[in-house]
């Protein structure tokens, strides 16, 4: 079984192989390379090193979102292309749930947290449950204080993973005392490796034309346009 | 016997989502374009968020329909070519990355295409190019003048130096409360109306074949204004039929002005608002005149769509140009030669 994994859904650029659950190799950086530039480069490099044809891969897992909304159309871009044209079963996996699969072993909660601008983040929140990492608050787009004031009734140690955390340290550390734990760096980049972990308690999906991107929040553009037909505005 | 070749194109640079497949750079075998013009009415023009969401909802749907409908499987394929700019960047992102995923899982070559050429190599799939060419192409996006000595040689006489010819259509109609995309509206008004109010040319200095349509776009709002101080209303078609004769009277003057300068054996016109039907008649009528073959593809062939990428892919391809798999969106691409 040959697992393809790819995740662009924010700066840091993962791709990686996995075969016969043994992890063949991984390229990971987190540099300010255009996706558009790094990300088939890759996938086409470590093909070559694992000396594999597209065609033998047998499942691919991709990062659906939430994160910066050109990054995550990129990989499900390439990834539902691929798994068309090679006829193959597509995986999605929540950035979130992909990070936070990155700390697995966390006996606590495990906070996984993408910056959204203007005081706001991606963020869910989960826990490591009988070998299986369960969601405990769903993932979304929540302004910094209402994340904190959900985080701070649960009353227990919960471990912050994502690079973006960096930004909101002070914060979280202030609000949540010693219940806060900061991820150490190497946890804090998305790895393809993760995903396709995760992705493997998942039912492949059986159209992967209609396959999108999990942006978790709707279009500005659209938001206003709402707003002015005097609907609710959704969670997308 | 030489081989037949396909090339698949795949176009996403606005508001279109398009896949064509283009036998031997002239023949369209199938030709697919899912528009978002329904969503993007809600917000009175294109929204660039909602575009690339759209593409990335549609893309391999319409790769799919496109090889279907040619009854042709990736392996039949030559090469896929995509337009690479100008464009939305977001929206360019979804087609590239596509074509580069399948050429990947295929084997095949990519070759990366402007945007502009593709319109222009819209005329091949209809009638074949006589050098030297003029083009002018109009549209939401653009007002060029290009002269082509041969094929795949561009060179640029003039351009807008503000609004985009169809963008002033757009704008115009939602000063007159018209809904988009403007240009099909005003041009229906236009040709019904039975009086024009008179607005200004925007001939620019002497010989140049630049254009500017943003003075005439505030022409009309100022007459708009000046008409309500008044306590009066206007009327949209007189508006509409005024403002058109002025866009056509520069569009068709200028371009019979560089044909017969750089002695061109054909001119072409591309680009949405070459589906203009005042525009096309004045162009047909000048040019008939001078005895100059003038040549515009059909409707579906002006707006975007992907048979001009695989067309003007093919030209590129033969000319042994090539684009790799760090291919990247070029949102404000130049058109260069490729001869």
């Amino acid at each position: 079984m040959i697992w393809l994994g790819i995740d662009t859904a924010n700066k840091p650029l993962s791709i990686a192989i996995v075969k016969d659950g043994e992890l063949l190799i991984e390229v990971n950086h987190s540099l300010a390379v255009n996706h558009s530039l790094g990300a088939m480069p890759a996938i086409e490099e470590i093909f070559a090193k694992a000396g594999l044809a597209p065609s033998m891969v047998d499942v691919i897992a991709v990062s659906e979102g939430p994160g910066s909304y050109t990054g995550v159309r990129i990989g499900v871009t390439i990834a539902k292309t691929l798994a068309w044209t090679l006829d193959k079963p597509l995986i999605g996996v929540s950035s979130l749930q992909a990070l936070a699969t990155n700390t697995f072993f966390f006996e606590g909660l495990i906070c996984p947290l993408i910056d959204a601008r203007r005081s706001n983040v991606y963020a869910g929140v989960y826990r490591y449950q009988d070998g299986m990492l369960t969601s405990v608050i769903e993932d979304a787009h929540y302004a910094i204080d209402e994340l904190l004031s959900l985080l701070s009734q649960q009353k227990q140690p919960i471990l912050f993973v994502g690079k973006d955390t960096a930004l909101h340290e002070e914060e979280l550390v202030k609000r949540l005392g010693k219940n806060a734990v900061i991820a150490p760096f190497h946890h804090h980049l998305p790895r393809a490796s993760s995903l396709i972990y995760s992705a493997q308690q998942f039912d492949i999906l059986s159209d992967v034309h209609t396959f999108v991107p999990s942006y978790r929040r709707i279009a500005e553009a659209e938001a206003n346009w709402l707003k002015a037909q005097g609907k609710d505005q959704q969670r997308g | 016997m030489k081989k037949d070749q396909y090339i698949l194109g795949i176009e996403t640079s606005c508001d279109e989502t398009a896949a064509s497949v283009v036998k031997n750079g002239k023949e369209i075998v199938s030709n697919i374009v899912a528009s978002q013009i329904q969503s993007q009415k809600r917000f009175g023009g294109v929204v660039p968020e909602i575009a690339s969401r759209h593409h990335v909802e549609k893309i391999t749907i319409v790769i799919e329909e496109a090889l279907k409908e040619a009854k042709l499987q990736p392996k039949d394929l030559d090469a896929v070519a995509v337009t690479e700019g100008p464009g939305l960047v977001g929206a360019l992102l979804i087609g590239i990355n596509a074509a580069k995923a399948f050429a990947f899982a295929n084997g095949l070559p990519i070759v990366g295409v402007h945007h502009i050429a593709g319109h222009i190599y819209a005329n091949e799939l209809v009638q074949s190019m006589e050098f030297p060419l003029l083009a002018l192409i109009v549209s939401g996006g653009h007002t060029e003048l290009v002269v082509m000595e041969t094929h795949g040689s561009f060179k640029l006489i003039g351009e807008t130096r503000d609004d985009a010819a169809g963008e002033a259509y757009d704008k115009v109609a939602r000063v007159l409360g018209l809904p988009y995309p403007g240009g099909p509206e005003i041009d229906r008004l236009a040709t019904e109306s039975d009086g024009e109010i008179e607005f200004p040319r925007a001939w620019l200095e002497a010989g140049s074949y630049d254009f500017s349509f943003s003075g005439l776009k505030s022409a009309v709002i100022n007459y708009k204004h000046n008409v309500e101080q008044r306590g009066e209303s206007i009327e949209p078609a007189h508006v509409a039929a005024g403002f058109q004769a002025s866009v056509v009277d520069v569009l068709t003057s200028k371009t019979l002005k560089a044909a017969k300068e750089f002695g061109v054996k054909q001119v072409i016109a591309a680009g949405g608002v070459a589906a203009n039907g005042q525009l096309r008649k004045s162009l047909e009528d000048v040019f008939e005149n001078e005895g100059i073959p003038f040549y515009v593809p059909p409707i579906s062939l002006c707006t975007d769509n992907a048979a001009m990428i695989a067309a003007a892919g093919t030209s590129m391809f033969n000319a042994g140009k090539r684009g790799t798999l760090a291919m990247n969106g070029n949102p404000g691409m130049e058109l260069k030669s490729w001869h």
